[in-house]
């Protein structure tokens, strides 16, 4: 891979500084990103590491619901968001593999918008708020497509707020080699009615089911998702599933999740 | 170049690293210390895998300078202070958990973090934390025998290969 200058800023404001740079990138856990250097799909010439920053760490309950600092492993979501918010925590707990989860962050997840990643689901189906150096930004405004966000030259995200639903569930079908997800499906039920979220299937990237979440709002049971039809049009093809595979997946895993949640 | 410090195996240790130094390499290349093997370079293998601060991390994608004031362990850490096998090491031995050996320092620094967390893990979480770390001479029945007696537990009734 390319060198470049390294930065390891203590607090959210040295990073804004030290992320304004010309040529800056903002290195959180690195699960993705140091792979992607290797293959120097990426070579920033500063990179600036987030994983000093105390403020940026930690799980707790405030203002909004649950605040996950954007800095905190998956490993640790894994563990103590368990009594919060469960399926969120199951979420955490079923990214890559352990070592993978001891250093792999939920910011830098949801920052990169992998289309295949776990935890967009769980930010968008949960209404979550995307907290960054510079405003807050609703799930719904966050998520723009593969690989793309709302966020800005120099912007990153510092915490993500998710208010905590009634019930829920996160099924996903592995992809076994890459531990992504083909399909993973995220299912909400809050008072005011239900949000799907589904990632690894749309072409798109992570996107919301909004007629499983009329007919789930109406009567929370799996029964009522096997009269729905997925348009495999807006789905994936790839060596590991076709279109209609991956649209099957998402109906089926909805159900399954709806089961889940109880 | 920059100058990191960190313990390694409880010794205070210090280097020169550029930005991309990797934690494997810096081991490796840096330290000598080349117990820590590195398999795919793309942190799908878990040949690399170390401690960080008491936690599982694969070497090869980490970068040196982000782990600077750390705490790592490797798998020369891991025999009893006279030298002899641990007694995950000497499990693994015992039940033939290793044959090239490529993935065994990987696999035994996987094992310890599963049994610090988990010291009665049943073999489907044996397996399951496992997930992460490849063995190519695909020995898992043993290795995953070898974890299950090292924690203490009856291991008799499970598969032998």
């Amino acid at each position: 891979m390319h060198n470049f200058d390294f930065a390891k800023p203590t607090t959210i404001a040295d990073a804004a500084k030290a992320l304004a740079a010309d040529g800056a990138q903002a290195l959180s856990g690195g699960q993705t990103l140091i792979p992607t250097m290797k293959q120097r799909l990426a070579a920033p010439g500063v990179l600036v590491s987030l994983t000093g920053i105390a403020e940026m760490q930690g799980v707790c309950i405030g203002d909004g619901g649950l605040h996950i600092g954007a800095a905190t492993p998956h490993a640790v979501v894994a563990k103590e968001a368990k009594a919060h918010y469960p399926a969120l925590a199951d979420l955490a707990g079923g990214i890559g593999d352990p070592a993978v989860r001891s250093r792999g962050t939920i910011g830098g997840s949801v920052a990169n918008n992998d289309p295949a990643a776990c935890y967009p689901s769980a930010v968008l189906a949960s209404g979550a708020t995307v907290v960054t150096n510079k405003r807050k930004i609703a799930a719904d405004d966050y998520f723009q497509g593969l690989f793309t966000t709302a966020l800005e030259e120099g912007e990153f995200i510092t915490e993500v707020v998710f208010p905590i639903p009634q019930r829920a569930a996160y099924v996903k079908f592995n992809q076994p080699a890459s531990r992504f997800a083909l399909t993973g499906v995220f299912v909400a039920k809050f008072a005011d009615g239900v949000r799907v979220a589904v990632t690894g299937a749309g072409n798109d990237g992570v996107f919301r089911w909004t007629e499983a979440e009329a007919a789930l709002s109406a009567n929370f049971s799996a029964a009522v998702i096997s009269g729905l039809t997925v348009d495999p049009s807006g789905m994936n093809t790839d060596l590991h599933g076709s279109a209609a595979y991956r649209a099957n997946l998402v109906k089926v895993l909805t159900g399954r999740a709806v089961t889940a949640a109880g | 170049m920059t100058k990191v410090f960190m313990t390694v195996n409880g010794k205070a240790v210090s280097g020169e690293v550029e930005g991309r130094t990797l934690l494997s390499s810096f081991l490796r290349e840096g330290l000598g210390m080349t117990g820590t093997h590195v398999g795919c370079d793309t942190s799908q293998c878990g040949a690399c895998v170390v401690h960080v601060d008491g936690k599982p991390v694969k070497s090869c994608t980490v970068f040196a300078a982000d782990v600077a004031g750390a705490s790592v362990k490797t798998i020369e850490g891991m025999a009893n202070a006279d030298g002899s096998l641990n007694v995950l090491q000497q499990a693994f031995q015992d039940h033939h958990g290793l044959q090239c050996g490529f993935c065994t320092p990987g696999m035994v620094m996987s094992s310890a973090a599963l049994l610090a967390e988990n010291p009665k893990p049943s073999e489907a979480e044996v397996r399951h934390y496992l997930d992460g770390n490849i063995c190519r001479c695909t020995g898992y029945h043993n290795i995953v025998k070898a974890v299950m007696a090292a924690s203490g537990q009856d291991v008799s009734a499970l598969a032998a290969e």
